[in-house]
């Protein structure tokens, strides 16, 4: 078996959703290639060896500097063929998700998206999927010799296993026709901890009363090293950006801790957040039906709370 | 102006997820079905540009057996002109992909959701925009159509994006791009002497097989602490979770 896998950077840097792709490829066993598309750090190129890839390819033409899926698809495509690979592994994100299932269609390879673990080989090759939005799971058999993965976060452990790389400059032609989007701008929250990838979230709901109130989720945030995320009636009022809702129609998360302050607990809410390790809820509603998905509940006013907890947490650090 | 919504027919978001058959088949006893939310938004922005721009036409397709008639309906009766249905079960992505590639010839513009909420793989327009050989964007939050360009902005992990790309194209769309449009009683009325047209799947090869359906394991119970000992909240998540 012979598997290539998609790095995504973001500033030169990898991502850390793609070493759990590496990660995850390499617990799958076989052969190991990593593919690195646009100008990145070389030492960051370099480190994908230690996650457990044995060859590491690197385009680095600035072309391929902004993220178009037509042109990554394409690259990624022949880099298949170029590396005899059966299996393309991915992260999910807005970039790898919609170039995987361009490479899928033309590899005509089997599909699967937001796995949540290694296949299960033991009698063709099924992956396990999340389904309506967390509330379910599919197992589903990739038929097709040629397969394309998406995994979702903490599908796989990231740790190092050593190791050493041979990287190679990846050349390669592009088709100007695959050129056919173009990024004009884009505006990101820098230096922040992106939620989707965020071990530990803390979120905010209507219980704040009011956008101006967030400082001391921020500070409990900041604590805790923390994203943070919101329900849908708070992005909807426009008290925070629409790309930090967590639910069923927002982003979906997985931490390891999700903390959820001065929300009620509706099921949409819930599907955005039921892949998390350990939920904590604050609320001052006893009622509140988060607290029966829970692990943690205090029932007490917002702004009493979560000051104390931001203290007793520097306390314990 | 030409212009396609795909919309997926599934269970309302409060529903409670169920399987039968030995966890093979979804369990649709008391479930409501909805157009998805999503796609719901792709047909309101159609709508609006419907409404913007004489002379457009608003087409639904979707790849469902007839119990998904009364969500085509709904959509007809919320401004679409006419229909089609693919008589299939919507089994996997580039299934449905396939299906709506097939009649998507000939349209301006291709929107649909950026995922269904059932099988959530979020891939369907990036599928037919490979198929038929067009730009695909998603999850686009704006729309504008300038002339032959369309102006977008989608959203990326932690803000966004303004991407620029020609007509045709197709598109996966996200709140804001319109505020979902409810039926009126005239709508209603005049959608059920709309155009729906079904049709055969066309034959595709299945890649992937589903074995079954699983739920996941059940909570246990919330241990509860009180607001005047936060400290020994910090303590279990250390020590009891291992969180921290």
């Amino acid at each position: 078996m012979s598997t290539l896998v998609f790095i995504e950077t973001s500033e030169g840097k990898i991502r850390k959703s793609s070493l759990e792709a590496v990660c995850y490829s390499h617990a799958m066993g076989g052969s190991v290639t990593a593919i690195v598309l646009g100008p990145a750090d070389a030492s960051e190129v370099q480190s994908l060896a230690r996650y457990g890839a044995q060859k590491v390819l690197h385009a680095a033409d600035a072309k391929l500097e902004k993220g178009i899926a037509q042109v990554y698809a394409s690259v990624l495509t022949q880099a298949m063929k170029d590396e005899n690979a059966d299996i393309l592994v991915l992260a999910s994100s807005s970039l790898g998700t919609p170039v995987a299932a361009k490479v899928a269609v033309k590899n005509g390879a089997s599909f699967a998206a937001n796995v949540v673990e290694l296949p299960n080989t033991s009698s063709g090759f099924v992956v396990r999927r999340s389904i309506y939005t967390g509330k379910a799971f599919a197992h589903v058999e990739l038929k097709n010799q040629k397969k394309v993965i998406v995994i979702r976060k903490n599908a796989a452990e990231i740790k190092e296993v050593g190791g050493n790389a041979e990287v190679v400059a990846y050349a390669l032609t592009m088709n100007d026709s695959d050129f056919n989007t173009s990024i004009l701008s884009s505006e990101k929250a820098t230096g922040d901890i992106l939620l989707p990838e965020a071990e530990i979230v803390v979120s905010g709901g209507r219980g704040l009363k009011g956008p101006e109130h967030w400082g001391i989720l921020e500070d409990l945030a900041k604590t805790l090293h923390a994203a943070t995320g919101c329900s849908k009636p708070v992005s909807d009022m426009g008290w925070r950006p629409h790309h930090e809702h967590v639910g069923q129609t927002g982003v979906k998360v997985a931490p390891q801790l999700y903390i959820a302050i001065g929300i009620s607990g509706a099921i949409q809410h819930l599907a955005g957040v039921n892949s998390s390790k350990c939920i904590v809820v604050i609320n001052k509603d006893a009622e509140a039906p988060f607290f029966k998905a829970a692990d943690y509940g205090i029932v007490g006013d917002a702004f009493d709370v979560i000051p104390k907890l931001t203290a007793a947490l520097k306390a314990a650090m | 102006m030409k212009i396609l919504v795909c919309i997926s027919h599934v269970p309302d978001t409060t529903s409670k997820i169920n399987f039968v058959e030995n966890n093979t088949k979804f369990d649709s006893t008391g479930v409501q079905f909805i157009i998805g939310p999503y796609d719901d938004y792709a047909l309101a922005r159609a709508i609006e540009i419907k409404e913007a721009t004489p002379g457009t036409t608003v087409t639904v397709i979707n790849v469902g057996t007839a119990e998904t008639e009364p969500t085509i309906r709904k959509a007809l009766a919320i401004g679409a002109d006419d229909a089609i249905r693919v008589n299939a079960e919507p089994t996997d992505s580039f299934f449905v992909a396939e299906q709506i590639a097939e009649h998507a010839k000939g349209f301006d513009l291709i929107l649909m959701g950026r995922e269904s909420i059932d099988y959530n793989s979020g891939v369907v327009h990036a599928m037919v925009g490979d198929l038929l050989g067009l730009p695909s964007v998603s999850p686009v939050m704006k729309l504008e159509i300038e002339g032959t360009k369309v102006k977008m902005s989608r959203e990326i992990e932690g803000g966004k994006e303004q991407v620029e790309a020609n007509l045709p194209l197709v598109a996966g769309c996200q709140e804001p791009i319109a505020e979902w449009k409810i039926p009126n009683m005239r709508g209603i009325m005049s959608a059920r002497t709309k155009p729906l047209k079904v049709v055969d799947a066309k034959a595709s090869p299945s890649q992937v097989a589903l074995q079954k359906f699983e739920l996941p394991a059940p909570k246990g119970a919330v241990k509860m602490i009180s607001a005047d000992n936060v400290a020994e909240l910090v303590t279990r998540l250390k020590n009891e979770a291992k969180v921290l």
